[in-house]
């Protein structure tokens, strides 16, 4: 057990994301973020790296962007109200298609809210804060090992579908500390953005293949030798504007279709205890622990219940959950919000199932009692 | 019989309660080869708000962090150790710093209840206030023996700067030595006719962990 | 000897999105000529803009361009400045994107010193959104949102360059496009932050609000309040109400620049023991 680091979920992602490659970080300090840009602040340097704290929320998500076009892997990170500032620059990274990692260590709201305590309330404004049709990838880890991973995978989604990718974790993972053993360095898969096979004169920023709806994108060492333009304006394949209609919507329906079609790639889940079970639970992220152990104690009462878990909760799950919909009766949806992922899952049950729930917005997490008294009320 | 427990660190921000958590449960980790987790609650009052630590220690891979039956409390503010309280367990064993927490004759009959002026002796007899924290890890280590007092002495050479290690070193000896007099207190006066208390155990065995520990 | 001005630019995209008369034109055309006397490779060049009229100069110039947000062209340039610090950087946006919506930035970047040449293209109003007033719009003067005159202050770019912290501050205008170019040249040449206050014009929506809406009157109207600071000093008081001095403010090589200093902490020097 040599191997065993003691941290917690905000320094597994900050160091995940230099596992990942990421060498660029921009953050403002917030709340409960702050050990992220702490720990990238002394290592970054050593890995040849750039850390900034800046002025601003705002400043921090376009620094990062601007970052990714030129060439390198980066990272911002925040909470509820911060990621309501940078929500104008995510829609910037998904216009512009520049790969991004942002995490958003989620806090009670709206407003300023519960500082320092943990909530699940930011998991629409991660699909639908900034405005415009546009589609987000998702992740919400719910173990201190999936911080680490999810990262990890963040980055590689960002990477190869030239988007940004929201971490959606919570104070209560970001601050707890426990014993972790990573996985060997080699044993993780690590994308690049795939370069241009064109010569610089010929290179067009939003040109895509026959087969590839994610064009190519100068790294570091290219960038400077391809000079581009990119606007947030709606653009065509050169990256300039256009008010062309059939262009437009070619791209925005590109940009859906690169996410949602690459969803075998891109969708990630955990199904347990569900083979027998006649009750489902639906959780994600750190309550998904309290799900867990309330399911546990559901089953050692004899009552057989289960529980979905997504892991990439954007784009939403919504063909397991309506396979769901057609196997149980009982759905119990859990998190830490007064109800805002129930409503896809509602959406995709099409009345099948009885839904119900356990939700809070205290900023104290949702107990496995309460989960496991919905448990016993439903299966009653 | 699986061994779990689970503590909590209660204090105000400042105090340090949040690091005496985390230096207990890196000794389970590190060198008891357990399972542990650490989950820290506060409020933005960096200087006097409510915080706690949660810790649990499990032989079994822990997946909820957040401690709901407590076998054992540290409070160093009145606060604190009330809205915090709920959580105990019967006969779970209380630290309190007693200048500062009241404990109710009830209370006293419910929990196993330890009172020592942690801050006060840190202050005057340490000689250095900041130390508080160090000393209630080791009373906490002595009380509940949930993790070996040797092995939290080299997780606090790791955790402390060389400059400040002696009278922290100083102050966790003086916590050890504070417990044991106060568990011998609790045995005399159960020998005598005047306890309230209805479930003391004897000091040698005084630990709830002891009874559920596999052997090391 | 004359500049080569298509080789800068993206001849494709002319042209030019401005309103003909537009000062934004000469601004452009003197940054260019700035940069061709300086020999730097395209390659070596970004330009971001924000958005506005003048935010549209990044999509015509044959550099790494990135036309950004509203007011972000500032921190979007110091993130490319860092990832490449071999590179120039240069924003290129307007009074209300650099001063109002990107002003935290704007001051930031001067208390920063990072190698940025950031220029101001002022004609004291929105144009692309209407003419609205911003906070260069001179008090008194007429703006869509102003009906009955300014009764706002206004910034004094190059004061609040200075006081933010700036190293290199000057102003040129329009109606001297030879000593802009100088300035936008010794701007880009200094290492590090350096502001630009082009005095441009813009005929269309301000002009036309204030009695000079002809664009040669407009630059006219630019020549006669504007005054160089070597002849400044030789005007009484009275001469000099209600003009705006040009040249260049401050000038100052000695402080550290962000990116440099950066650097150096990531590759701290052996420090040399003495025996």
């Amino acid at each position: 057990m040599a191997d065993v680091q003691i941290m917690n979920g905000n320094q597994l992602i900050a160091e995940a994301a230099l596992l990942a490659g990421c060498r660029f970080y921009a953050g403002y300090p917030i709340t409960p973020s702050s050990e992220i840009p702490e720990l990238l602040a002394r290592r970054m340097p050593e890995v040849g790296g750039i850390f900034m704290q800046l002025e601003d929320e705002i400043a921090s998500i376009v620094a990062a962007a601007a970052a990714s076009y030129a060439g390198y892997k980066s990272m911002t990170a925040s909470s509820g109200p911060g990621i309501s500032l940078k929500q104008e620059g995510l829609g910037m990274a998904c216009m512009m298609e520049l790969p991004l990692v942002i995490v958003d260590v989620m806090r009670g709201g709206p407003s300023t809210g519960l500082p320092t305590r943990a909530s699940q309330s930011d998991y629409m404004q991660a699909r639908w804060g900034t405005h415009g049709d546009h589609m987000i990838i998702a992740v919400a880890p719910g173990t201190l090992l999936e911080c680490y991973t999810e990262t990890i995978r963040a980055f590689n989604m960002a990477e190869r579908y030239r988007t940004p990718v929201l971490i959606l974790s919570d104070a209560t993972l970001a601050h707890l500390s426990s014993g972790v053993t990573l996985p060997p360095p080699d044993t993780l898969e690590i994308v690049d953005r795939r370069q241009p096979a064109v010569e610089p004169e010929n290179y067009r920023p939003y040109e895509i293949s026959a087969t590839n709806p994610v064009p190519p994108l100068p790294n570091r060492e290219n960038f400077p030798r391809y000079r581009f333009h990119m606007t947030g304006l709606n653009k065509d394949a050169t990256g300039f504007p256009t008010e062309n209609a059939t262009t437009v919507l070619a791209d925005e329906n590109r940009m859906i279709n690169k996410i949602m079609d690459a969803s075998a790639d891109i969708e990630s889940f955990e199904h347990y205890q569900l083979e027998d079970a006649q009750v489902a639970v639906i959780a994600y992220g750190s309550n998904a622990n309290a799900a867990r152990v309330a399911i546990k104690e559901a089953r050692a009462q004899g009552l057989k219940v289960g529980m979905f878990r997504p892991i990439t909760v954007w784009p939403f799950p919504f063909q397991q959950v309506m396979e769901l919909g057609r196997k149980f009766k009982h759905i119990i949806v859990s998190e830490m919000n007064l109800g805002q992922m129930i409503h896809e899952v509602q959406r995709a049950l099409q009345g099948r199932s009885e839904l119900h729930s356990v939700l809070q917005a205290a900023g104290t997490p949702i107990r496995p009692q309460q989960i496991l008294q919905k448990i016993r009320e439903v299966s009653a | 019989m699986a061994f779990r427990c689970e503590l909590r660190f209660a204090g105000v921000g400042g105090q340090g309660n949040i690091l005496a958590g985390a230096i207990i449960a890196e000794t389970a980790i590190i060198y008891e080869h357990r399972f542990a987790t650490q989950v820290p609650t506060y409020t933005s009052q960096v200087r006097g708000g409510p915080t706690k630590a949660d810790v649990i220690i499990s032989d079994q891979s822990i997946e909820f962090p957040e401690a709901t039956h407590l076998d054992f409390m540290l409070a160093l503010d009145q606060r604190t150790y009330d809205m915090y309280k709920g959580d105990l367990k019967n006969h779970a064993v209380v630290l309190v710093d007693d200048n500062l927490v009241r404990v109710s004759a009830q209370e006293r009959e419910t929990w196993d209840i330890y009172g020592f002026p942690m801050i006060r002796t840190a202050k005057y007899d340490v000689g250095n206030v900041l130390t508080a924290n160090i000393l209630a890890v080791g009373m906490t280590v002595e009380l509940t023996k949930v993790v070996d007092k040797e092995h939290v002495r080299k997780i606090l050479h790791t955790r402390i700067r060389p400059a400040l290690l002696e009278v922290n070193m100083k102050a966790f000896d003086l916590g050890l030595r504070a417990a044991r007099s106060l568990q011998l207190q609790k045995v005399q006066q159960h020998a005598g006719t005047t306890t309230l208390l209805g479930h003391l155990v004897p000091a040698q065995d005084s630990s709830f962990v002891r009874d559920s520990a596999p052997p090391r | 000897m004359s500049v080569d001005y298509p080789r800068y630019l993206r001849n494709d995209k002319l042209p030019l999105y401005w309103c003909p008369g537009c000062g934004n034109g000469i601004v452009l055309k003197a940054l260019i000529g700035a940069i061709d006397e300086l020999h730097w490779e395209k390659n070596d060049i970004v330009m971001v803009s924000g958005i506005g009229c003048a935010a549209r100069g990044s999509g015509y110039v044959d550099f790494h361009t990135l036309h950004t947000l509203h007011g972000r062209a500032v921190p979007a340039a110091t993130a490319i400045k860092m990832c490449h610090p071999s590179m120039h950087v240069i924003v290129f946006s307007g009074d209300g994107d650099m001063l109002a919506i990107g002003g935290n930035h704007f001051i930031h970047a001067c208390r920063r010193n990072i190698d940025i040449t950031m220029v101001v293209v002022n004609n004291w109003i929105y144009g692309m959104t209407g003419g609205q007033y911003s906070p260069t719009t001179p008090p008194g003067s007429k703006a869509s949102t102003m009906p009955r005159g300014n009764i706002d202050s206004n910034f004094d770019v190059v004061e609040l360059a200075r006081g933010a912290g700036a190293t290199f501050v000057a102003r040129g205008s329009v109606a001297d496009p030879i000593s802009l170019k100088n300035y936008l040249r010794k701007g880009l040449e200094h290492k590090g932050i350096s502001v630009i206050d082009a005095l441009s014009t813009c005929h269309t929506q301000w002009g036309g609000r204030n009695q000079l809406g002809d664009p040669v009157q407009l630059v006219e109207h630019i020549r006669n309040i504007t005054v160089n600071r070597s002849n400044a000093g030789a005007l009484s008081p009275e001469e000099l109400q209600g003009k705006m001095i040009t040249g260049i403010f401050h000038q100052d090589p000695g402080k550290k620049e962000y990116a440099q200093a950066y650097y150096e902490l990531s590759h701290p020097v052996e420090q040399t023991v003495v025996v």
